[in-house]
């Protein structure tokens, strides 16, 4: 075992956040040190027999060996049956990712482009920043509202497609507090790089506490409703709110009460009836420079209160 | 041995204009237009592979030498070209369509192959699929990547349909070529040249030649689904539409795992012949070589879940794609053992060919065991979509396609165009696309093992010193590449003249004058012993 230690030590694996990913990382320092055998084998055999019998004169007499059965026979089967070990060890461990605890705390994660919207039991949403209580069993129950997403979190040593049309599912049990990165893996368009969250290992305590503060926020002024659903719906990796600076699309900073010139030449006043139209049909008037059928349309992901808030927020931006 | 016909009628004088090429029937004449235009793919592909890596140097924020490609639209477009170039346009077509072509009615005694006329016209296929393929880049270009997964590629509002009719069309002219070979081997064997005595080259190129003709259709009907889809919305993938999207990965990896094989087993065929060659010995375990060559066509068929150990398929299916690959890799491992075995009391000399034959075995091994890694589930879920798949596949295609393509290449060239061209700077470009490739794709199994994701146009600080040492082999790479065609131009322009057989090979297409005459050979060749009779 003391192999395999040092091998993890030079495997460049991400620190171990699981009892799943110390598993992981076992099977993965044998299979590296096997690999390198192998490797030498191979490459030290090919530069020894390079070395040794490198042409002398333009005669050489080569020796007529056409075959061995018995060589033969010996590196097809112990390549078979180092295969079937590592093929079955890796089985056990993937049986065990795959079968989903009973009663574990069960936390709704929707991938979006280019966001993960997180929701807990309680109705407390949030974005990219998924909260888990320390040694629990957390199963994620997975979506997506567009295209394929995956989730990923290095540390745990685990992934799964958001698939639209149905549900996948993981689970982990972290042992580790701490903050831990979680990405995308399934490539989901332009801003597909930046689709990173975080997941936050904290205390029971301080898990209760966290739930409880997301429900004090449903109490806000509209105006902190508007910007708490702003993060959660992820305009934010479009839509520059605190300067002039032009992301995807345009940048909403003073611009209630502007005139904007659209695509077709015509000027519109950014009042509350065009940033509703903006919202809910956004290829109708297209800002001129900006490219069209980018946004997606929230026609039906809002509702009327909602879109007051987001309109307030948005008002207040000065 | 005497050279004969030294001054006489070859193939190359044999008509004159281009119109006599673009009409050819002569398959080594078809051979050498498919070198042009894979090399002028090739060139295009690599151009923005040096993009992608120069623009992941600097994560964005933290400097300007990052940032080359504007935003992330951009850079997921030049992927996806770099992507569908260097499969759909260099390397499935690479070593059957050029050296295969070439060299495969050569091998056993042929005058050509069996339908001459059905190889220009998969020549012209090709040609009007890469077309449509370019074309888009004009129009509206794609940002799928090369896999075109739903329902991304339905959504997107670039170019796919045009794409994939390219691709579609690409394949055709793959399963001509493929069907072409088989019914060659089959028919146009010379007197005495049994299935046994076939050079392994030969073996390799006939059980691609069988994955060609069988994958490739699937991928056709998948690719004209996506289209329908796309035109049409008839809900086979989309989900609003109670299509599933799941299921295009299984008809597109269907094709496209056995699509691996198409690339890599002519590679290893071309080192065989190399490897034998330079060593100057009969091949350890002829049999053992050509029939595991059938045995990963047939097995490759059966693994392609493994793609899709995280896609939501069952624990199940997980588990059986994960056991019959592991069944791949014994038929592989059989073949690099036999390479090296080979070398065995031989008298090995260090000529270009060689050493990109022992850098195919150097690279390919370690491809190989990663492979392995892959393979094995739980590991496959952390390393699943991150750069560790991304260093695998390079150190396969590129390590093991790409090298044995350059090996063979330069194996062939006295033959092809009856010239030398300049050893030292062949072994020179060796030196740098060995070591700049290394430098390039190493770094990136470390940072697979990190964690850092493919496919990114940014990425987090933690990930940018190795980033930085790849791109800085992407140079090194470069490099190599410049010296290697400088020493082809070289070797055309002032080469001096090759003899019939410059590194005393045994199998038949040294036994004509170089280059060949328009009909390969003079007298009809009668084959009375196995290929690589060194005694």
């Amino acid at each position: 075992m003391m192999w395999f230690n040092i091998a993890k030590a030079q495997s460049f694996m991400p620190s171990q956040g699981t009892e799943i990913a110390k598993q992981v990382d076992n099977l993965y320092g044998f299979l590296l040190i096997t690999s390198f055998i192998a490797c030498v084998l191979v490459i030290g055999g090919m530069l020894y027999f390079a070395w040794k019998y490198k042409r002398k004169s333009p005669n050489d007499k080569t020796a007529y060996i056409s075959h061995n059965t018995f060589l033969e026979f010996l590196w097809s089967f112990i390549p078979l049956v180092i295969f079937l070990g590592v093929f079955a060890w890796g089985w056990f461990i993937y049986h065990d990712m795959r079968t989903m605890p009973k009663n574990a705390l069960e936390i709704n994660v929707l991938g979006k482009q280019w966001a993960w919207e997180i929701e807990y039991k309680n109705g407390y949403k949030t974005v990219n920043e998924v909260v888990v209580p320390i040694n629990e069993d957390v199963k994620l129950l997975l979506s997506s509202s567009d295209v394929i997403h995956s989730f990923y979190v290095p540390s745990f040593r685990i992934k799964q497609d958001a698939v639209p049309g149905r549900y996948t599912a993981l689970w982990f049990r972290a042992e580790k507090l701490g903050e831990f990165h979680i990405f995308c893996t399934e490539y989901c368009g332009t801003s597909h790089s930046g689709m990173i969250g975080k997941l936050k290992v904290v205390s029971r305590e301080d898990f209760d506490k966290y739930l409880e503060q997301g429900q004090e926020e449903r109490n806000l002024p509209l105006a902190k409703k508007g910007e708490k659903l702003f993060a959660v719906k992820a305009c934010a990796s479009c839509h520059s709110v605190d300067s002039p600076a032009v992301k995807v699309g345009p940048s909403l900073f003073k611009l209630f009460g502007k005139e904007e010139v659209m695509d077709d030449g015509a000027k519109i006043l950014a009042d509350e009836n065009y940033l509703r139209e903006s919202i809910l049909e956004p290829n109708k008037h297209v800002v001129k420079n900006f490219p069209k059928g980018v946004m997606p349309t929230f026609q039906g992901q809002l509702n009327e209160n909602e879109l007051n808030a987001l309109i307030e927020y948005i008002k207040e931006m000065k | 041995m005497a050279a004969t016909h030294a001054h006489g009628d070859n193939y190359i004088n044999h008509e004159k204009g281009l119109w006599s090429w673009l009409t050819t029937v002569d398959h080594k004449r078809i051979g050498l237009m498919y070198m042009i235009t894979v090399m002028f793919f090739f060139l295009v592909g690599g151009i923005m592979a040096l993009l992608l890596r120069l623009e992941l140097f600097a994560p964005n924020a933290a400097a300007n030498v990052g940032g080359v490609l504007k935003n992330g639209d951009v850079y997921n477009q030049v992927l996806t070209y770099h992507g569908a170039i260097m499969v759909f346009m260099v390397i499935v077509p690479g070593i059957p369509a050029i050296l295969g072509n070439f060299f495969l009615p050569l091998h056993i005694g042929a005058k050509d192959v069996a339908f001459p006329k059905i190889n220009l016209a998969s020549w012209y296929c090709f040609m009007a699929g890469a077309a449509l393929a370019i074309l888009t880049f004009f129009f509206k270009k794609i940002d799928t990547g090369w896999t075109f997964y739903t329902p991304y590629s339905i959504k997107t509002g670039t170019a796919t349909v045009m794409m994939v009719l390219g691709a579609f069309i690409m394949g055709m002219s793959s399963v001509l070529t493929g069907l072409n070979f088989i019914v060659t081997v089959h028919k146009l064997r010379a007197p005495g040249m049994t299935m046994h005595r076939m050079p392994l080259f030969v073996w390799a190129l006939y059980s691609t030649a069988i994955l060609q003709l069988l994958a490739t259709p699937v991928l056709g009907i998948t690719l004209l689904l996506l289209a329908a889809e796309k035109l049409f919305g008839v809900g086979i993938f989309d989900p609003a539409l109670g299509g599933d999207p799941v299921l295009f990965q299984h008809f597109f990896w269907f094709y496209s795992h056995p699509a691996v094989y198409i690339m890599i087993i002519p590679a290893m065929g071309v080192v065989s012949e190399l490897i034998t060659t330079f060593s100057r010995k009969v091949i350890f375990g002829y049999t053992a070589i050509a029939y595991s060559s059938l045995g990963i066509a047939a097995v490759s068929f059966f693994v392609w879940g493994h793609h899709m150990f995280v896609s939501g398929q069952s624990e199940t299916a997980g588990i059986l794609f994960s056991f019959i690959t592991m069944l791949v890799g014994v038929p592989t491992a059989i073949k690099m053992f036999n390479w090296v075995a080979t070398m065995y009391k031989g008298s090995i000399s260090f000529d270009s060919p060689m050493l990109f034959a022992l850098g195919f075995l150097f690279l390919f091994a370690i491809g190989g065991v990663t492979g392995i890694m892959l393979a094995t589930l739980p590991i496959d879920v952390h390393f699943h979509d991150t750069y560790f798949v991304v260093a695998h596949f390079h150190y396969v295609m590129v390590g093991g396609t790409l090298m044995a393509l350059m090996g063979g290449f330069y194996y062939w060239f006295p033959k092809m165009f009856g010239k030398m061209f300049n050893e030292n700077v062949a072994r020179l470009s060796f030196v740098f696309i060995f070591i700049g490739f290394n430098v390039t794709f190493f770094p990136q199994f470390i940072l697979g093992a990190m964690g850092m994701p493919r496919r990114y146009f940014d990425y987090i600080p933690a990930y940018e010193q190795l980033n930085k040492i790849s791109t800085v082999g992407s140079w090194l790479i470069l490099t190599g590449f410049l010296l290697g065609l400088w020493a082809i131009v070289q070797g055309l322009r002032k080469g001096e003249k090759a003899p019939m057989n410059p590194w005393n090979s045994k199998t038949l297409e040294w036994q004509t004058p170089s280059p060949p005459p328009h009909d390969n050979f003079n007298v009809e060749p009668i084959v009375t012993a196995g290929p690589y009779e060194y005694r």
